[in-house]
Formats: C-alpha cells, sequence, structure tokens
C-alpha cells in the first residue's frame, strides 16, 4: 500500500532536484536551499569560491552543453537534415564552420541538433534509472530482511548481465526507438544506483536519529522520506552524475553500431559512424562529434568529482 | 632546568582574508625534567591543540601565530618540516586518545609499535623488537613476549591504549605528550591503564603533558596542573594547590562540578500506584532465537526490575553489560525472547508494529550520541514540531507556542530553532534531544549514557536539568550509564548489571557504602577520587592475587563474575549459581557471601586504600 505513495514522494523529491538542476545548471542547487534564496548578489562569487577551478571548468561545459541542448536548434545555421553543399567531408569555411559531412551537410548543425538527443536521451534515462533505484534502495533499507533480501538478489541477477549486451538484444528484438532506448539505457543502469542507494540507506538506518523516530513510532514512509532520504541525497546526486557519463557512453556506442537513433537524425554516436569514412582523409567531420562526447563526459566527470568532494567533508563535519 | 617552555603562544583558525578565531591565547607554562604536567579544561578550551603545538604541529585549518615553545634546546616553531620530523622521532611522542583508530587493522601490533624505530632508523628490528617486549612488560602487559604476534582488534581496549603508549616510547623521547588516554574506557579498564602510565614514566623518567578533562585522573598523574578555558591559561599550580586551595574562580567551578553533592532522595511518593515499569525475568539478545527460546547471543538475562512511578533508576555496568540492551529492548528496538515488560501495570507488545500510539508516547528514548541523535538535513524547529504533531496533533501557532516552552525548559535560546544540528555545541545538541522526548509528553523517558559524551560543566548542567525536570512534570527515568557518580546524583534506585545478569539491586545509598556485591565493589572503588596518592593505593590492592579456582561445572547459572572476582570461593562459585540475598540495606545481591563476610572484607579493603 505503502509503495505507490513512497515511490512518488522519493521520485519528486529527487525529480525536483535534478530538474532544478538541469535548466538552470547551476550546481548551488545542490547545496542547501537557503543558499539560493540568499541574497542573488554574490552569487557568482561563492560560486566561483565554492569550486576549485577544474570543479569551476566542468561547469562551464556541462552549462554549456546543456544550453546547447535546449537552444542549439533555434541558433543552428541550418536545419539538422538539409544537405547544403556539394563538397563532402569539407573543411572549415565560413559557411560551414565545422565542415561538412559525408552527404555534404553543415556539420555544425547536426552537432547542435544531435546534442538534444545525446543529452537529452541520457538524461532522462540516468533521472529515470536513479529514482527508480533510489526507490528500491530505499525500499530494501527501511523494510524487513525478506524484502531486502530478495530485492538485492533479483538487483544481483540484473547487474550480471553485460548493459552493451542487453541493449544490443532489445534493440535487436524490438527495433530501436527512443522510448526503447531510454528503457534500456535506464534498466540497465538501476542495479548500480539501487546499489549505492541501498548501501547509503542502510548505515543511516542503524544511526540513532532513525532509531529515536522507530522507537516514537513513525511509519516506514515517514522514515525514509524524512530521515533517511534527505541525508543520502548529496552522494546520490554524484551517483548521477556519474550515471549520467556512463549512458552517455551506452547511447553512443549503441548509435556508433548503427542500433541507436536513426536517420536523418543523429546523436554524436551516429555522427561518428556516418562519417567514419572521412577518418583517413582527416575530416573535422568525424573529428568533431568525438570532441564533443569527450568534452561532454569529462565535463561532467569533473564537476561530480567536485560535488563528491564537498559532499565527502560535509559527511565528515557531520 | 626546564624541559618544556611555553611562552605567549597562540594558536589561530582560519587565514587571514577569512575572518581569524584565536583558539589559544597567549599561553606560558614550563615543565621541568621527569615531571607530568596536566593540561585541563573543557572541550573547546585549547587544550589539545596547545598540547600538539608541542610537536609544531596544527591541525588543518589551524596555523601557530606567534609565541615560542622550547623543547630541551629546541626552538619547535622555528623548526623547518624535516627538522620537525626529526623532532617528532626522537624528541617528543604522542599518545592519541582513540587507540583502536590509531592501528592499522592488518598488520601486527610488533611491527606497528617498532615502527617508529625502524622508520627514522634509530635501532635495528632486532633491538627494537626487545625493547618494545621490555616496554609491554613495563605496561604490565598479559604475556608481553608473544602478545606482539597479535592483531589489533586481537587484544581488549585498554591493552590497545598501553600498546599505544610502548609505540611512543619505543624511541626513548623526552617528552611524551598524552591526549585523554582514558577517556573512551570503563573506570574498572582505566585505572590498569592509568597504573601502567605512571609506572612507565616513573621508570623511564620521561617528562609527560597528560591532556584531560578528569580532575580525578589528573589528581593520580600530575605534579602540575594547568587549568585552561577559552584558550587561556586560569590557573597554573602544583597538584595539590589547584585541588585544595584554588585560586581561580573557573577551577572553583570545575571542582565542584566533579564534587557533586548527592540530591536529597525525592521520596517519591510509594503509593499503591502501578510502576511506570516492571520487568519480569527478561532475556533479549541478538540473532536467531533457538527452540529453547534463547536468541544465539544472549545479551540480556534473567533481569527484572520496577521503576515507580516518577522515580529515577540508574543501570550501571561496563561496557558490554547490557545497559543499553535493556533501553532498546523497552523502547522496542530489540525484540525480547523471554519476560514481561509491564508498562502502567499493562504488559508492553515486544514488536514496535504492535505498540499503540499512546504506548510509544509514554516511552522516550535520548541517546548517548547527541551528534547522531539529530537528524542533521532538518532544523531543530522540525525536529521538536514532529513528536508534538505525531503524538498530540499540534500545528501552526500552538506548535510554535510549546516548541519555545520546551526550548526554554531545557535552557535554550529561542533563536536556535531555526537552526540546524551541525551549528549547535554538544551540550545544545543533548538538550535539543530531551526537548525532542519532553515533546511527546512523555512518563517514562529512557537515558543511554547521556551524560558521557559532555564535558564535566555541562554534564552537570544536564544532570541539573534532568532532576528539574523530575521535579516539575513529573517524569521517570530510566538512567544508563557506566559513571557511578552520575547515578548517585540523579537517581532514587539503582541495578549493576554484569555480563547481563542483574548482579544487585537496591537504593541509590547502597552504592555508598559495603556491603556490596563483589562487582559492584569493584565499580565503586574504581572510580578515581579527587586527591594524590589514590592510584599508587589502590593499585597496591588489585595486584593481589586473585583466589585460586578449579575448573567450573557447566551449570549455565553460575556466577558470570567468577573470574574476576576477589572474593570467589573454590568448589561453591564454580560449581553451584549465586542465591538471591537481601542485604541489610535492602539490596538484593546474587552472591553466595553473606553480609557479614562481604561487609568484613570490603570494609578492610576500603581502609587499606
Amino acid at each position: 500500500m505503502n509503495r505507490p505513495a513512497t515511490h512518488s514522494h522519493a521520485a519528486t523529491a529527487l525529480y525536483a532536484v535534478s530538474e532544478n538542476e538541469s535548466p538552470q545548471g547551476d550546481p548551488s542547487l545542490q547545496e542547501p536551499l537557503p543558499e539560493v534564496t540568499a541574497k542573488r548578489r554574490g552569487v557568482l562569487q561563492r560560486l566561483v569560491r565554492r569550486f576549485s577551478v577544474l570543479g569551476l571548468l566542468g561547469l562551464v561545459i556541462v552549462v554549456f552543453w546543456l544550453a546547447v541542448a535546449f537552444l542549439g536548434p533555434l541558433v543552428a545555421p541550418y536545419k539538422g537534415g538539409a544537405i547544403t553543399s556539394t563538397e563532402i567531408f569539407g573543411s572549415y569555411s565560413a559557411a560551414h564552420p565545422l565542415g561538412t559531412d559525408y552527404l555534404g551537410r553543415d556539420l555544425l548543425s547536426r552537432v547542435l541538433f544531435g546534442t538534444r538527443y545525446t543529452v537529452g536521451l541520457a538524461l532522462a534515462s540516468a533521472v529515470l534509472a536513479s529514482c527508480i533505484g533510489t526507490f528500491f534502495g530505499l525500499l530494501a533499507a527501511v523494510s524487513g530482511r525478506a524484502v531486502d533480501e530478495v530485492l538485492s538478489r533479483l538487483f544481483d541477477a540484473v547487474i550480471s548481465i553485460p548493459s552493451k549486451v542487453l541493449a544490443l538484444v532489445v534493440v535487436a528484438a524490438f527495433g530501436s526507438s527512443i522510448p526503447i532506448l531510454m528503457g534500456v539505457a535506464a534498466f540497465a543502469y538501476i542495479p548500480g544506483a539501487f546499489r549505492i542507494s541501498r548501501s547509503l540507506a542502510v548505515n543511516l538506518m542503524t544511526l540513532e536519529y532513525v532509531q529515536v523516530a522507530r522507537a516514537r513510532g513513525e511509519g516506514l514512509l515517514y522514515i525514509a522520506r524524512v530521515e533517511v532520504l534527505p541525508n543520502m541525497i548529496h552522494p546520490m546526486l554524484a551517483d548521477f552524475g556519474l550515471r549520467f557519463v556512463f549512458i552517455v557512453l551506452l547511447l553512443s556506442g549503441l548509435s556508433f553500431l548503427g542500433l541507436g537513433v536513426q536517420p536523418p537524425d543523429a546523436d554524436w554516436g551516429s555522427l561518428v559512424r556516418e562519417n567514419i569514412g572521412g577518418l583517413a582523409l582527416g575530416a573535422p567531420a568525424v573529428l568533431m562529434p568525438a570532441i564533443a562526447i569527450a568534452t561532454l563526459t569529462v565535463g561532467v566527470n569533473l564537476l561530480i568529482d567536485n560535488l563528491r568532494r564537498r559532499a565527502g567533508r560535509g559527511q565528515g563535519a557531520a | 632546568m626546564n624541559m618544556i617552555e611555553v611562552k605567549g603562544l597562540r594558536v589561530v583558525a582560519g587565514t587571514a582574508p577569512d575572518p581569524v578565531v584565536e583558539i589559544v591565547k597567549g599561553v606560558d607554562f614550563c615543565v621541568k625534567k621527569g615531571e607530568v604536567l596536566a593540561l585541563i579544561g573543557e572541550s573547546g578550551s585549547g587544550k589539545t591543540t596547545i598540547a600538539l603545538s608541542l610537536l609544531g604541529h596544527a591541525r588543518t585549518g589551524c596555523s601557530i601565530a606567534g609565541g615560542s615553545v622550547r623543547i630541551g634546546d629546541v626552538e619547535v616553531l622555528s623548526l623547518d618540516v624535516r627538522g620537525r620530523r626529526a623532532l617528532r622521532a626522537r624528541t617528543v611522542a604522542y599518545v592519541a586518545q582513540s587507540a583502536s583508530a590509531g592501528f592499522n587493522p592488518s598488520r601486527t601490533i610488533i611491527d606497528q609499535v617498532t615502527e617508529p624505530a625502524l622508520l627514522h632508523k634509530l635501532m635495528t628490528p632486532a633491538a627494537a623488537r626487545e625493547k618494545a617486549v621490555a616496554l609491554f612488560r613495563s605496561l604490565a602487559l598479559p604475556s608481553p613476549e608473544t602478545i606482539g604476534a597479535r592483531y589489533p582488534h586481537q587484544v581488549s581496549g585498554g591493552q590497545l591504549q598501553r600498546v599505544m603508549a610502548a609505540m611512543a616510547l619505543i624511541t626513548d623521547p623526552c617528552v611524551v605528550v598524552f591526549d585523554e588516554p582514558t577517556t573512551a574506557l570503563d573506570v574498572t579498564t582505566q585505572i590498569e591503564v592509568l597504573a601502567a602510565f605512571k609506572k612507565v614514566i616513573r621508570e623511564l623518567g620521561t617528562t609527560a603533558v597528560y591532556v584531560s578533562h578528569d580532575l580525578a585522573v589528573v589528581a593520580q598523574m600530575a605534579d602540575r596542573i594547568v587549568v585552561l578555558n577559552g584558550g587561556a591559561v586560569r590557573e597554573n599550580g602544583t597538584t595539590a594547590q589547584v585541588l585544595d586551595a584554588p585560586a581561580d574562580a573557573y577551577t572553583r567551578q570545575l571542582l565542584a562540578a566533579t564534587r557533586r553533592p548527592e540530591p536529597e532522595t525525592a521520596a517519591a511518593s510509594k503509593e499503591a500506584a502501578p510502576p511506570i515499569l516492571e520487568i519480569r525475568g527478561l532475556h533479549a539478545g541478538y540473532g536467531r532465537i533457538g527452540h529453547d527460546g534463547v536468541p544465539a547471543v544472549c545479551v540480556l538475562d534473567d533481569v527484572s526490575l520496577t521503576i515507580p512511578r516518577g522515580s529515577a533508576l540508574g543501570v550501571i555496568g561496563e561496557s558490554g553489560s547490557g545497559k543499553t540492551t535493556l533501553a532498546r529492548v523497552v523502547a522496542g528496538l530489540v525484540e525480547r525472547a523471554r519476560g514481561e515488560v509491564l508498562l502502567d501495570g499493562k504488559p508492553l507488545p515486544a514488536k514496535l508494529s504492535d505498540r499503540t500510539l499512546d504506548q510509544f508516547r509514554r516511552v522516550q528514548i535520548v541517546f548517548q550520541n547527541a551528534d547522531t541523535a539529530l537528524n542533521p538535513s532538518r532544523t531543530i524547529a522540525d525536529i521538536l514540531a514532529r513528536p508534538m504533531n505525531f503524538y498530540h496533533g499540534l500545528r501552526g501557532a500552538a506548535a510554535q507556542k510549546r516548541m519555545f516552552e520546551l526550548l526554554d525548559l531545557v535552557k535554550l535560546p529561542a533563536a536556535i530553532a531555526k537552526r540546524q544540528p551541525g551549528g549547535l555545541s554538544g551540550g545544545q545538541k543533548q538538550r535539543v534531544n530531551l526537548a525532542r522526548a519532553l515533546a511527546a509528553d512523555p512518563a517514562l523517558i529512557l537515558c543511554d549514557e547521556v551524560t558521557s559524551a559532555l564535558d564535566t560543566v555541562v554534564g552537570a548542567a544536564v544532570l541539573d536539568l534532568l532532576a528539574e525536570l523530575r521535579r516539575e512534570l513529573g517524569v521517570s527515568y530510566m538512567f544508563i550509564s557506566h559513571d557511578i557518580s552520575t547515578v548517585r546524583a540523579i537517581c532514587d534506585e539503582v541495578i549493576v548489571l554484569y555480563a547481563g545478569r542483574r548482579v544487585e539491586a537496591g537504593q541509590r545509598d547502597v552504592l555508598a557504602a559495603p556491603p556490596y556485591h563483589p562487582y559492584t565493589g569493584l565499580l565503586v572503588d574504581s572510580v578515581p577520587a579527587l586527591r594524590p596518592g589514590w592510584l599508587d593505593a589502590r593499585r597496591a590492592l588489585t595486584l593481589a592475587q586473585l583466589p585460586s579456582m578449579g575448573p567450573s561445572g557447566d551449570n549455565g547459572g553460575l556466577c558470570s563474575f567468577r573470574a574476576r572476582c576477589r572474593m570467589r570461593i573454590d568448589g561453591k562459585c564454580n560449581v553451584t549459581p549465586p542465591p538471591l540475598k537481601r542485604l541489610p540495606s535492602g539490596a538484593e545481591i546474587l552472591c553466595h557471601h553473606s553480609a557479614e563476610e562481604l561487609s568484613r572484607m570490603q570494609s578492610t579493603g576500603t581502609v587499606a586504600a
């Protein structure tokens, strides 16, 4: 009976934070909220002080790609699928700043349109995986041993399937579509989120304030929602960042194999694959999407490394 | 000749652009060669910071801002990194508070003890081992030749603390800094460790700086005492002078907090009303419950007790005696295997899920560690509002009003409500902890070592608060502690637990004078007295051999204390379970000895001490 309620709440709580983070790309929101409602003046200054140089670099990269995902199609010089040049694998030029691809399409526009798939799809999958994983992790930690055992063994079984192989099988069986890709990426990364959230929650459950709540007669829902979840949200956000990167790589890999986003649409992975013929020519067409993938993963990693260190310090202080 | 000379030492926290807090404000003292100096003060008084500066070290975020620290002929603060390393290798050694955190669990003890000597290439491995064994012997560790082959988890906490001292002493340092080395130990263990430290310091003629918050411990160890408060020296004098004729008001306050006068027994109204809590024949433990109804690890064995309405029951015992489990069983956090628990004369279900809201409300638990007992992500207002809303449906303005009443009751400013627990001191957190329990309007509060983690002065204030709340609100307490003096300060009745067995139960006064159960006697005698020389007298007594005893029979109900008992009787204690006896004082004990025998043996013991 409790389940749907717990789920909706856990999901909203987690989602709310992720959502706040994504449009504004402002990780200061992951700090206690009063910080945000405090004076706007000096926000930038505090941000700069809070992050190391590398963390700040990661933040800038992530904010940049998030902005591109939302605004890219608006600012793209051409339509994503339009063939605009007779030259294939063209080099850098004023008309085509990043050159042209194997059909003579403008690569800048292709990358700008593709960002939406790579970032958006990965973001949705990562949110899904983290929310579902956290929900079951909490459920396993606050419920009795039987539930914990069953859930843990179940997710152990799922985690033993290699994610790439699973994705290949699913796409082969059901064909490739956005919902299927999202679902399979989320499914592959739920067990990881489950394990981390469960171990965090199990540790928190032994703390005395949870014992006090239990002795007070609180229900499992309240304990999970109020006593446990808020205290594990920081490490879970760091984990979310990590998961996001893995999913980007998984989806790009699938697209590279031709099983991801289908033409004429293309994410970065499929852009690399389409233009692989240009590798011998040294064309920017194959280089640029690869650089995009690299910068996004490196940027997110820099950012979450910074977050994780802060979360660790916070726990030490407490 | 002065071995240590500290002049105008100042330590600050924070670096220049940010606000800087001065945590040590110009401290001067000196220690002669072979002397033991004690630094005493509450937490936050800067005593550890000063001790660390003797090693030329400041904790992360702190820096030594000025002054001079001379050890022998060396000016410590002017040394570079390499010089300080050499200083720590040969001249100054440090013994930390938590021995279990100071050892690497995957290496043997001897490897770790000899490491400082080998690391700085001061001795050959063979010589270092020999030296370590000699130190183990001096520190009275059992089987000194072979104990080094064990791993840290294979020795007890008190032994590990002594091993840590051996590690510090192996390089023959001129100065040893002891940083609260016995604070985490039971009284009975503390006495052994203190005696070992004292002996080894005397033998080696080492100069020592002993950091502690416990005046009675310091009285045994130190030649001179420096009293610190807020980073400044309040008083500096010989031990006898500081204890007998304190010159400073703060020292007098510390002494007063240690020598608590016993309050008059608030003659609990012994009317016919059923006791608030009654426990009969309780068995509880952890692990699978076997077919005989006893769990795999039995922590509580046939415990019975009664708490009359409005009175306080003290539960005393060493760590591992099952005191905390007792509170958790009553709170429903641990299920009992056998026995009855009656709340207000009505049975209290063992499982949490079978209890009613009213039963939940009437029993509240307050834990020892205030740091982990408050949810760090909620404000104090949220924490206090929850039980009011949960039990009484109070919301909005009514809840707000009640919250301010509660904060007032536990003597906290109302402004604190908006803060999170991270911004509160230990004593404040413990008060919030209490206020949360009071918000439920309970009949019984289970206090699990509520003052153990607090300083003497702060702990005394919390005890006063508890006594006051009891007078005003008429709540009952089950007060769990390993510290006899706190129990005597607040409780009407006491029970003594040893290895899960109730060995003695009676009025508070049973702790005041013999006869008592031999284990109670050991506990009472192990509490350091606030006079120099107590330790030496006490030590002579504990060195006496235990009477020999043959192998034990296989009777499950035998006295569990017989292995340590100074009064055990061969052929009785190891063969038949002890009977329940009533002493003239009204106390019930589990022992073979009669009241007269106990009285005779224990009073001679006290006279000798």
